[in-house]
């Protein structure tokens, strides 16, 4: 039971960092409280599901997932959000409307009846590891978490657009001073939080199931990560994600009584002590 | 894609072609029924079978039952205890309905059944919590479908006696629903001779069900309440780690309704469930309801819209016992609780002295057959009563079934 | 001026009369009933005003509060207890409680306070679920009857109604008094210039732990009348769902107003239970609407018709004096912005 706990653990991370990496990079460079970011990993959960369950390549069905949300992204900052720069309350009522629209629009589009894709042709089996059944999906799950935080950290921390993104993190006045178009990154920012979550939304769907609801109970997910990596660090994420892959995993097993606050309280904590979270380059 | 207002329009528009008597059309005012459904939010999709089970039947009945014109008001409750009670205030108040169905959620009949009473509206509840029908019975309600435990003992009893399992784990879901199935499940289960060896509770926001299947351990099988969507992730999960196969699951009537089957794969062959109906019953009405069902919406029906579908039958049962004159309440309630239907959906059934269905449960095993998955039937318990075996008095002197009772002996 | 104090002060009255004789006037007791359900959810929403308006604090954790006082009062009166201790235990209760909330949440300012309320909402949310043995769990908790002050019975809608609108007044009164008082003008300075409320001698923390526990009390106030309307509280009361559409009250009508919370509150509660009956999809239209009060009046739809009210009539009088007006109305969120810059850091 234990290792297969661990296991168990390790995948849930690596999932909920494909959601909250997006998640950490908005919060931290536009300080926006992006409260349709559950909104994007259902959307694209259903798009991604509902095309692999067609008979479509799964890869290729996450990927059109996500670029429909990617899309969606785009235009939710391109058209609505950039108005509202610098009014977080009009941002949370923008945000919150918005995710009512897309929880509606899902239930029209899909009518409420829960789709879980098969698991991707190739990853069906089972391996033996550490006296405990593995399905090898979830280390797929896993290998990709790893291989998409690798990119995000190429790209952040070795490429020009990289720089320009810190810079914009650590103060986003003095990075327009030097010449940076912060609009144009903003967008860009946005758009790959969005597409990350909504491929994350596919890549989850073997495993959760896509459903009406699934958005809220996301959303408080990514805000835990992000609470406790702290916002605009990547590394931050990955040790949210893992920390809080552990504490579900283990919480649930330990401390049953516990259960709803398992994930909470931790959060609490973090704030209380640590507001600008274990590795975060801003306090909220 | 068909709309809830393309259902109900569909409903309706069959019921004005229908040619009626013409002392009847003199009868100016319809009887109004309405219905509390879920059109928004997580619960959306039974409220939605709801619907179309219901559209069903006035559909087949051309709006007009025993002779009376009926008028459908839908509301939508949001799926939450306080849009229950607002909008069945709604549809006594202002759209003064003479009975309501439904509401589907337990904690929705919780939030409305003090009101019903309260103001003497006859109600046929889908929900099941049960108390309604048992220490705190009201008066104006009856419940066709089952109480949450009436289909559980039945499972239980299979498990040991046919499926010889003698020790068993639970999982369900964290709230009065999943507590109600699990305890009947285990009394009938440790009564016969088995034991419950582990009662798993992931809470309702769980995204993930392997950390609790983890904590299974060695057992012979394993009982399920969940209900809605859970049951997909549920199974995959439990197939991911091995133990499909190894270790039968059984469960509930929502576990692996008719109507959830569509959504599962391979994972679900094999399942055992115990439910009030199923699509295979042989009935004549039964028959015009599955091939209804799928020629207007192209599904199966499962028990949330055969729920409602027998709603109807039993509203039709009370005006035809009444002679059409809906007006007193208390007539109309006497005529519900007395009613004695033959061709249903789901077979014969009365009522008990406390409102609640005595009827037939089915037994089902998912399979696979032609490249479709269906619930075949393998054993049919005849009248069933929400009080299983036991004798009513002793049964409702004891508490309401939870968490922790009857309490478990045998954990491990 | 006092031109423009004679209008308010005849509107006030016509519409408090209005107000007062409702029920006389409406022939169904349902729409009698939509009517109490805005007038208490108006109460919350100008409770959550007092932070979110005036001290420039934004929770995500109110309904726990709202919650936490239905349920203290629906507990005790089923273990027994009288309507009277019971009532004043669940403000009591309530007070305590947001007092601890206010304790751990002005840690933070901005979207740390929020991220804390909700967290704490949360918290409070999920014991409710699973401490079944106190809560009933999700079975929730029935109140078998509505208390008869001074004999009155208050099972008739009317009478209700009367009850939560007497609660109504005097909320709002309390509000037009709070705005109005030293209080008040303090905490928009904590608001708006919080380093300097400091530096002129201000107890920051002070000011906004009093906000916080005046917010509280009404939240109570508002959640005694939510648990004997419904007669009934369940879990799902204090979701962060629950949270979240409170705040949109607020915000939708416009924050630091009088009157925005309360037409926010009628926005919402029409919408989900009236409008309901006639649009299915009204979860989408309730979005839509969201989205086009912050697209084209970001600043609530109180100040939004009042801004758009006075470019006409200033269009109307002639262009010479349209200069002045555009930026008034706007004033207000530019300053919060820098304020929330400065706290952030």
């Amino acid at each position: 039971m234990w290792s297969l706990l661990t296991i168990n653990s390790i995948s849930f991370g690596g999932l909920l960092f494909l959601l909250s990496a997006g998640f950490s990079l908005i919060f931290g460079l536009m300080r926006i409280p992006n409260l349709m970011h559950g909104s994007f990993f259902m959307l694209g959960a259903y798009v991604g599901a509902s095309l692999a369950q067609r008979g479509y390549d799964f890869w290729l069905a996450a990927l059109a997932g996500a670029g429909v949300t990617l899309i969606v992204g785009g235009l939710v900052e391109r058209v609505l959000l950039r108005r509202l720069a610098g009014q977080p309350l009009a941002q949370v009522l923008l945000t919150l409307g918005l995710s009512f629209i897309v929880a509606d629009l899902c239930l029209m589009i899909w009518t409420g009846d829960p789709i879980q894709p098969g698991t991707p042709a190739g990853l069906r089996s089972s391996v033996a590891a550490l006296g405990t059944t593995v399905p090898l999906y979830r280390l797929a799950v896993v290998v990709l978490a790893v291989a998409v935080a690798a990119a995000l950290w190429l790209l952040i921390e070795h490429s020009r657009l990289g720089a320009m993104i810190r810079a914009g993190v650590d103060d986003a006045p003095i990075a327009r001073a030097m010449g940076i178009r912060v609009s144009s990154l903003f967008t860009f920012v946005f758009c790959l939080g969005a597409g990350l979550a909504g491929f994350a939304g596919v890549v989850g769907s073997p495993i959760l199931s896509v459903y009406p609801g699934l958005d809220a109970d996301m959303l408080p997910l990514a805000l835990i990560v992000v609470i406790l990596g702290g916002a605009g660090s990547l590394v931050g994420a990955l040790l949210g994600s893992l920390l809080i892959g552990f504490l579900y995993n283990f919480g649930q097993a330990m401390l049953p009584d516990l259960s709803y606050v398992i994930l909470f309280l931790p959060m609490l904590i973090v704030l209380l002590v640590r507001p600008q979270g274990l590795l975060g380059r801003v306090a909220l | 894609m068909t709309t809830r207002r393309q259902i109900l329009k569909g409903g309706l528009a069959a019921g004005a072609v229908v040619a009626m008597p013409a002392v009847l059309r003199a009868q100016a005012e319809p009887f109004r029924i309405g219905l509390l459904t879920v059109r928004t939010g997580p619960l959306a999709q039974g409220g939605l079978q709801m619907e179309q089970g219901l559209a069903t039947f006035l559909k087949e009945k051309g709006s007009t039952l025993a002779g009376r014109a009926v008028e459908l008001i839908a509301a939508d409750t949001g799926g939450n205890p306080a849009g229950a009670r607002t909008k069945a205030q709604e549809l006594v108040e202002r759209n003064k309905v003479g009975v309501i169905l439904g509401p589907l959620a337990a904690f929705e009949l919780l939030a409305v059944t003090d009101y019903v009473r309260a103001r003497k509206v006859p109600l046929i509840s889908l929900a099941a919590a049960e108390d309604v029908t048992q220490r705190h019975v009201n008066p104006w309600v009856v419940r066709p479908a089952a109480s949450s435990g009436q289909c559980s003992h039945v499972m239980a009893d299979y498990a040991l006696k046919e499926m010889h399992l003698k020790r068993v784990a639970t999982i369900s879901e964290d709230f009065a629903f999943g507590y109600e199935q699990v305890s009947a499940f285990q009394r009938v289960f440790e009564d016969e001779g088995g034991k419950v060896v582990r009662k798993l509770w992931p809470p309702l926001n769980a995204p993930d069900f392997t950390p609790f299947i983890a904590q299974i351990g060695q057992v012979d099988g394993v009982f399920t309440g969940f209900a809605g969507s859970n049951p997909l992730k549920f199974l995959r999960a439990y197939a991911d780690v091995g133990l499909k196969g190894k270790v039968p699951v059984t469960g509930g009537w929502t576990a692996f309704d008719d109507a959830l089957l569509k959504s599962f794969g391979d994972e679900a062959v094999g399942a055992y469930s115990s439910t009030f109906y199923t699509s295979d019953y042989g009935s004549d009405s039964n028959k015009r309801f599955v091939a209804a069902m799928d020629k207007d919406y192209g599904v199966v029906p499962g028990a949330y819209s055969a729920g409602m579908y027998i709603a109807g039958q039993c509203v039709e049962g009370a005006i035809a016992k009444l002679g059409g004159k809906t007006d007193d309440k208390d007539a109309f309630m006497a005529a519900l609780k007395g009613l004695s239907l033959t061709d249903t959906p789901r077979g014969p059934f009365t009522f008990d002295t406390y409102g609640n269905v005595v009827g037939d449960v089915f037994v089902r095993r998912c399979e696979r057959q032609g490249g479709k998955l269906v619930n075949a039937t393998v054993k049919t318990y005849e009248k069933v009563s929400q009080f299983w075996t036991y004798d009513p008095a002793t049964f409702l002197k004891e508490p309401v079934y939870a968490k922790d009772s009857p309490p478990a002996k045998n954990l491990e | 001026m006092s031109r423009v104090n004679v209008i308010q002060g005849v509107a006030l009255l016509l519409g408090t009369a209005a107000l007062a004789t409702l029920p006389l006037w409406l022939a169904d007791s349902y729409y009698v009933n939509i009517a109490t359900q805005i007038l208490f959810y108006a109460v919350f929403a100008l409770a959550l005003n007092v932070l979110v308006g005036y001290a420039g604090l934004t929770s995500l954790g109110h309904a726990a509060l709202f919650g936490v006082s239905g349920y203290t009062a629906g507990l005790l009166l089923a273990s027994g207890q009288g309507q009277l201790a019971s009532v004043l235990a669940a403000l009591v209760v309530t007070v305590l409680m947001s007092a601890l909330f206010a304790v751990l949440s002005l840690r933070a300012t901005g979207i740390g306070f929020l991220m804390i309320t909700l967290a704490l909402g949360q918290i409070l949310w999920g014991l409710t679920y699973r401490w079944a043995s106190l809560t009933n769990g999700d079975n929730g908790v029935t109140v078998a009857d509505r208390p008869s002050p001074l004999g009155l019975s208050l099972a008739d809608p009317s009478a209700f109604y009367w009850l939560t609108l007497l609660a109504f007044l005097v909320c709002a009164a309390s509000m037009v008094l709070f705005v109005r008082s030293p209080f008040g003008a303090s905490l928009r300075g904590t608001r708006d210039q919080p380093r300097r409320m400091s530096a002129l001698g201000f107890d920051v923390w002070t000011i906004r732990f009093l906000a916080f526990t005046l917010s509280g009390f009404w939240s109570a106030v508002a959640g005694l009348l939510f648990v004997y309307y419904n007669q009934f509280i369940s879990p799902q009361v204090m979701s962060l769902q629950s949270s979240a559409e409170v705040l949109l009250m607020v915000i939708s009508g416009g924050t630091a107003t009088l009157a925005g919370p309360v037409v926010g509150a009628a926005l919402v509660v029409i919408m989900k239970n009236v409008v309901s009956a006639y649009v299915e999809r009204w979860n989408m239209v309730l979005g839509i609407v969201f989205v086009l009060i912050i697209s084209f009046m970001p600043e609530g739809l109180v100040p939004g018709t009042a801004r758009l009210v006075r470019s006409a009539y200033r269009g109307l009088c002639g262009p010479g004096k349209a200069e002045v007006p555009a930026s008034e109305g706007a004033s207000e969120q530019p300053r919060e912005l820098r304020v929330r810059a400065e706290a952030g850091r």
